[in-house]
């Protein structure tokens, strides 16, 4: 099997709990994420999962390098990038893609839906026949070429997490972070979202994180599993093993937990 | 049996005359709860609020009405129909921490709705109070009264809105997505005592949700909305088993789930939208506001 994308050891955050800090003087550090191991392995869906408060955003964040990790390492397609300073980053970055979990505020609304996918190809030298490859983009994500002239408040919930696809997609990068990109969504757009990155992933080879606190979701996109809680990683494997026989208590509550869409008179009164 | 609540052929209109409740009746019986499932936009929440009375002044109801336990709201002065909302409803809401004011305690938010609306002595409603908190398992109530909003959790601020919802003993309770900002482990514990409470005190609920996994664990009777509109109404148990229109279909092959991955998380049809579409175009056509 081919090296991984990511090798993650010992992964450690800390951030300073600014709710503590005292009047004069610097803040307490809080850990975040407690000694992570894990790698992402290439062309491959990895969900991430986990309750409000697990850590599963921060790890995101400290994959893409948006945080600095406080410890540990973390290897980049080969390469140690856990202490990077930003100029060595750079050129890094058009590989390292984030798609948000809203795209409301993730979009600028004074600039055109064209504007907003052409930035990172601009910054990134594909300057030349902008045109082009924004029809591109957007055509790949299946919106209309026209919608380049539009502005996000005309779109759709759907249509707008599209459009915040395709700018991470314009690149093709390595990898993308999905960050609990289809919870503000309704089902039947969730669900138009998810068969479309299936379908992308597949078809570019991109490795993906997806952070989700749903386990059903994971459960139909992702290869292997991540099942964190309070900053560590409770269980992780294939996805198929995991939901088969989860070993760790805490996951079997997780997935007790679901509302399944069926009649089941004693779920309630269970666990 | 009187029904906690009957509306009937409830329209309301925007400004620009579009229909945004399009002839909507559903009835909740006492001591059952019903269902109000649908997509953002579908009006789901707006038949809640025009229940409780807080419609936004821009959402005018043109026809149609609504009866708490027999009596027509319409036909009530607006101060009569505050009182009698007051006195025989109650809500649970989506965010706990925009429903609580952050800078008050919690224990006088509980007691206030008791003794301003309903005319309780001060000892009598913090009695009722306590009792309700212990009845949502919140072992320590005096910490829990003094304590402020952002003191608590999500799931201890659900459960004391809950504790506040029942305390006054209401025929009907709307609850308006009560569970979608909780985690699912939380989501299921409060489920679990809504139910409970629920059946202990025989309240009626409309419970507006966009989950069909939580509208198949919690109620009896289930009303499915589009776009304003009923597109199907059933017993909870007849609708999973047989559904009969394509869009309750469609909702039902959205949902993820996680025992059955491969059929689950389809799109709905493009042929479905059209069909509801026309089934709505049809709906506005022949449709003419009763007053003009």
């Amino acid at each position: 099997m081919a090296e991984p994308l990511f090798k993650v050891s010992g992964l450690k955050v800390a951030l300073p709990d600014m709710t503590r800090k005292p009047l004069i003087g610097r803040a307490p550090m809080v850990e975040i994420l407690k000694g992570l191991d894990f790698e992402l392995p290439r062309r491959s869906v990895t969900g991430i999962v986990g309750e409000s408060g697990s850590g599963k955003s921060t790890l995101g964040r400290a994959l893409v390098r948006l945080i600095e990790p406080s410890g540990g390492s973390v290897a980049f397609d080969g390469r140690d990038v856990t202490h990077l300073a930003e100029p060595e980053l750079r050129p890094l970055r058009r590989n390292l893609q984030m798609i948000f979990q809203d795209p409301m505020s993730s979009l600028n609304p004074r600039h055109t839906i064209g504007a907003i996918i052409a930035a990172p190809l601009k910054q990134n030298g594909l300057g030349d026949n902008l045109a082009a490859r924004v029809a591109e983009a957007l055509k790949r994500v299946g919106l209309p070429e026209h919608f380049a002239k539009r502005y996000r408040h005309e779109l759709s919930g759907g249509q707008r997490q599209r459009v915040g696809i395709a700018r991470a997609l314009a690149l093709s990068p390595n990898f993308v972070l999905a960050d609990e990109i289809v919870s503000g969504l309704d089902v039947s757009t969730q669900a138009q979202i998810l068969t479309l990155l299936e379908k992308l992933a597949d078809e570019m080879g991109l490795t993906v994180a997806f952070i989700s606190h749903d386990l059903s979701v994971i459960r139909r996109l992702c290869r292997q599993v991540i099942v964190m809680r309070n900053g560590e990683i409770v269980e992780q494997g294939p996805t198929d093993a995991l939901f088969a026989a989860p070993q760790h208590q805490y996951t079997r509550d997780l997935i007790a937990a679901i509302p399944l869409p069926e009649i089941d008179a004693d779920w309630l009164k269970a666990g | 049996m009187t029904p906690a609540l009957a509306i009937s052929d409830l329209s309301a209109t925007l400004p620009n005359g579009q229909r945004v409740l399009r002839s909507v009746s559903l009835t909740v019986e006492p001591g059952e709860v019903r269902a109000l499932v649908g997509e953002s936009g579908a009006g789901k929440s707006m038949i809640g609020k025009a229940v409780l009375g807080v419609l936004p002044p821009s959402v005018r109801i043109v026809e149609g009405s609504i009866r708490l336990e027999g009596q027509d709201l319409s036909a009530l002065t607006p101060k009569q129909r505050r009182r009698v909302v007051g006195a025989r409803t109650a809500l649970i809401p989506q965010d706990p921490l925009t429903a609580l004011n952050p800078s008050r305690r919690i224990g006088p938010q509980m007691t206030d709705r008791l003794v301003h609306i309903l005319g309780w002595a001060g000892d009598r409603a913090d009695k009722r109070v306590r009792q309700l908190l212990d009845e949502v398992h919140i072992r320590d109530p005096d910490r829990v009264m003094r304590a402020y909003p952002h003191e608590l959790s999500g799931g201890m601020r659900q459960r004391v809105l809950i504790a506040a919802a029942f305390a006054s003993e209401p025929r009907l309770i709307v609850a308006d997505e009560p569970t979608t900002a909780l985690d699912v482990t939380v989501q299921k514990q409060i489920l679990r005592l809504i139910a409970q409470l629920q059946k202990e005190h025989g309240t009626a609920i409309l419970f507006v949700t966009h989950d069909l996994g939580v509208v198949a664990k919690i109620s009896q009777k289930v009303t499915v909305l589009y776009a304003g509109k009923v597109v199907e109404e059933a017993d909870t148990a007849a609708l999973f088993a047989d559904p009969q229109h394509a869009y309750t279909r469609a909702l039902m092959a959205a949902t993820p789930k996680y025992t059955d991955p491969l059929a689950s998380l389809r799109p709905v049809d493009e042929a479905v939208l059209a069909g509801l579409a026309a089934e709505i175009a049809l709906a506005d056509h022949d449709w003419r506001p009763a007053s003009g």
